[in-house]
């Protein structure tokens, strides 16, 4: 037990210490990594200005609600005001930075390829638990590093959250649904990257998959604005809870026995994706042959 | 003259070369083009569901579904002809300092910005030049059709389309050089790719939602200093003409987008010989 849990920590400040070796061009980059943001400000507030004047559009729907961008007040989309959708953008991308396992899937392949899996064949250490805990140590330096760019931009745009602070409860409710999607993110990308086993090359294989991600996880837009079988559709893959699901849990979109439902429906996801990972690792293993030194 | 016949036949060379060695790998070569059009698909589906919710982007802006695919369109061709000729050459320019290769570029006889601009072609990137042109046709054939208010074309109409479009892979061409140039400097940039990224985005709306509040210093930003918003909004706005009866591009922002396409080549140029001037080989 005492062995594990220090094999563990090695692992752990070995991945943060790889990681905060560039952390001011690390913190530039994220910083930038809001600037598209910006963009989306202007062209859905120019949306929403177009349905609250032309009288008769699709959307608008009546109801009280301040836009934080002024202008669009009263108008919706999907249940969106102007400022929801804002506030959804930005929380959005905190889902983004809990799911989103960048290498994850192409590192595994590469290691199957390369033979580098070697390694954990012939040493005392599971390949799963080691890529976790690295995984973990490489989240908790980027959060380290991440969260003054992101303090910063959530403080200015702090106009957008027109209802302030949801209830503890329903904050409970969102680290639990970020902290899910972290486990979710990573147990599919691994599954994705062990399919390497049987194809040696899964780069493309990986942009389908960051396609469906980011048309699908309600990175690109609040999974509500799709029309009715798209959305039923969507709603029974896995995707949605990568983006879409924490940022509206804490825009209160999703509530009650619908979040209770959200949050079991995602850990049977997890529980899924972790026993399939370690049924393909387990047949890939016997299917790996290595040779050389 | 006959120099720049010889310029053509070399640049003619290259595209030979690049087309070879694309075809070389035939599956890639599909794959690329497969991915490349889906990427865009899903943009158009993203557009669609938007325009599920509001008639126009913009109220009386004059963007409304099918003008707003000519807009579309005419990003995705200039992008992918941006990306067919000089996306990897910036790369490959930028590996060339690294590595001192540069070296190798700076004695052949031949104008090195030249060189460095051409030298390869991503051929499958033009997949997107096609669905950009479907999107075009089937956004014009409903604006031609309409019931009321049908728009009217004719050939001057596209020559000036395409001439536009022209000076817009221009300018994003200049900015894209002068990023790649300054690695001469810094050494490596691989962060001036996310910044080319992030510039670019905001050239893929129209220029109107800018021109509020603090929108303002940055449509002055991109329109005067960088001019990037020129680059899709003058030429969409010529073919699609959203705010009929009457042409929407005055004069004076046609003949502005003519002088920023001309300035943004000379500065770009004076920043490659500048940069140059600083290159110290990398080699031993």
């Amino acid at each position: 037990m005492y062995e594990t849990a220090r094999c563990w920590w090695t692992i752990l400040r070995i991945g943060l210490e790889e990681r905060l070796v560039y952390r001011g061009d690390f913190a530039l980059g994220t910083l930038m990594r809001f600037l598209p943001i910006v963009t989306q400000v202007f062209l859905w507030w120019a949306i929403f200005d177009t349905i609250q004047q032309v009288p008769g559009a699709r959307s608008v729907s009546g109801g009280g609600g301040g836009g934080g961008a002024g202008g669009a007040g009263g108008a919706t989309i999907a249940g969106y005001t102007l400022s929801n959708m804002i506030a959804y953008y930005l929380l959005s991308m905190v889902s983004r930075a809990f799911s989103s396992m960048p290498g994850l899937a192409s590192g595994g392949a590469l290691q199957i390829r390369n033979g580098e899996i070697k390694k954990f064949l012939v040493q005392p250490v599971d390949l799963m638990s080691f890529m976790l805990a690295n995984r973990v140590a490489h989240k908790l330096a980027y959060y380290s590093v991440a969260i003054l760019p992101f303090a910063l931009v959530f403080f200015f745009c702090r106009g957008y959250f027109v209802d302030g602070w949801p209830a503890p409860s329903v904050l409970a409710a969102y680290a639990a649904s970020l902290l899910m999607g972290f486990l979710l993110g990573f147990f599919l990308e691994l599954s994705i990257g062990l399919i390497g086993f049987w194809f040696l090359e899964v780069s493309s294989l990986l942009f389908l998959y960051m396609l469906l991600t980011f048309f699908l996880s309600g990175h690109m837009f609040p999974l509500d604005m799709l029309p009715q079988p798209w959305r039923y559709l969507v709603d029974l893959l896995p995707l949605k809870y990568l983006a879409y699901f924490p940022a509206a849990v804490f825009l209160e979109k999703v509530t009650g026995p619908d979040l209770v439902r959200g949050l079991w429906i995602e850990a049977a996801w997890i529980a899924f994706f972790v026993v399939f990972a370690r049924i393909m690792y387990d047949r890939g293993v016997r299917r790996y042959s290595g040779f050389g030194g | 003259m006959r120099r720049s016949a010889h310029y053509l036949q070399v640049l003619l060379t290259f595209a030979r070369n690049s087309l070879i060695r694309d075809l070389t790998f035939r599956t890639n070569f599909l794959l690329q083009a497969f991915t490349a059009t889906s990427w865009t698909l899903m943009n158009i589906g993203f557009y669609l569901i938007i325009f599920h919710h509001t008639p126009s982007i913009g109220p009386e802006s004059g963007w409304g579904k099918y003008e707003f695919f000519v807009f579309l369109a005419t990003t995705w061709i200039v992008n992918s002809l941006l990306q067919t000729f000089f996306m990897p050459n910036a790369h490959e320019f930028s590996e060339l300092i690294r590595t001192g290769n540069l070296d190798f570029a700076l004695l052949k006889p031949i104008d090195t910005q030249f060189l460095v601009s051409f030298q390869r072609m991503e051929w499958s990137s033009l997949s997107n030049v096609v669905t950009g042109l479907i999107l075009l046709v089937v956004g014009l054939w409903h604006l031609t059709t309409q019931p009321d208010n049908p728009l009217v074309l004719t050939v001057g109409v596209f020559l000036l389309y395409t001439f536009y479009l022209l000076c817009g892979v221009t300018i994003l061409y200049s900015l894209m050089i002068s990023l790649a140039a300054t690695s001469i400097w810094l050494g490596r940039n691989q962060t001036l790719y996310d910044f080319w990224f992030y510039i670019t985005n905001f050239s893929r709306y129209p220029m109107e939602i800018y021109q509020r509040g603090w929108g303002r210093p940055l449509w002055g930003f991109f329109t005067f200093v960088v001019p990037v918003l020129l680059v899709i909004n003058v030429p969409a706005r010529i073919l699609a003409q959203p705010l009929r009866p009457g042409s929407s591009v005055s004069l004076a922002l046609a003949l502005f987008t003519l002088v920023a396409a001309v300035c943004s080549l000379l500065v770009s140029r004076f920043v490659f010989v500048k940069a140059l001037a600083s290159y110290r080989s990398a080699s031993s």
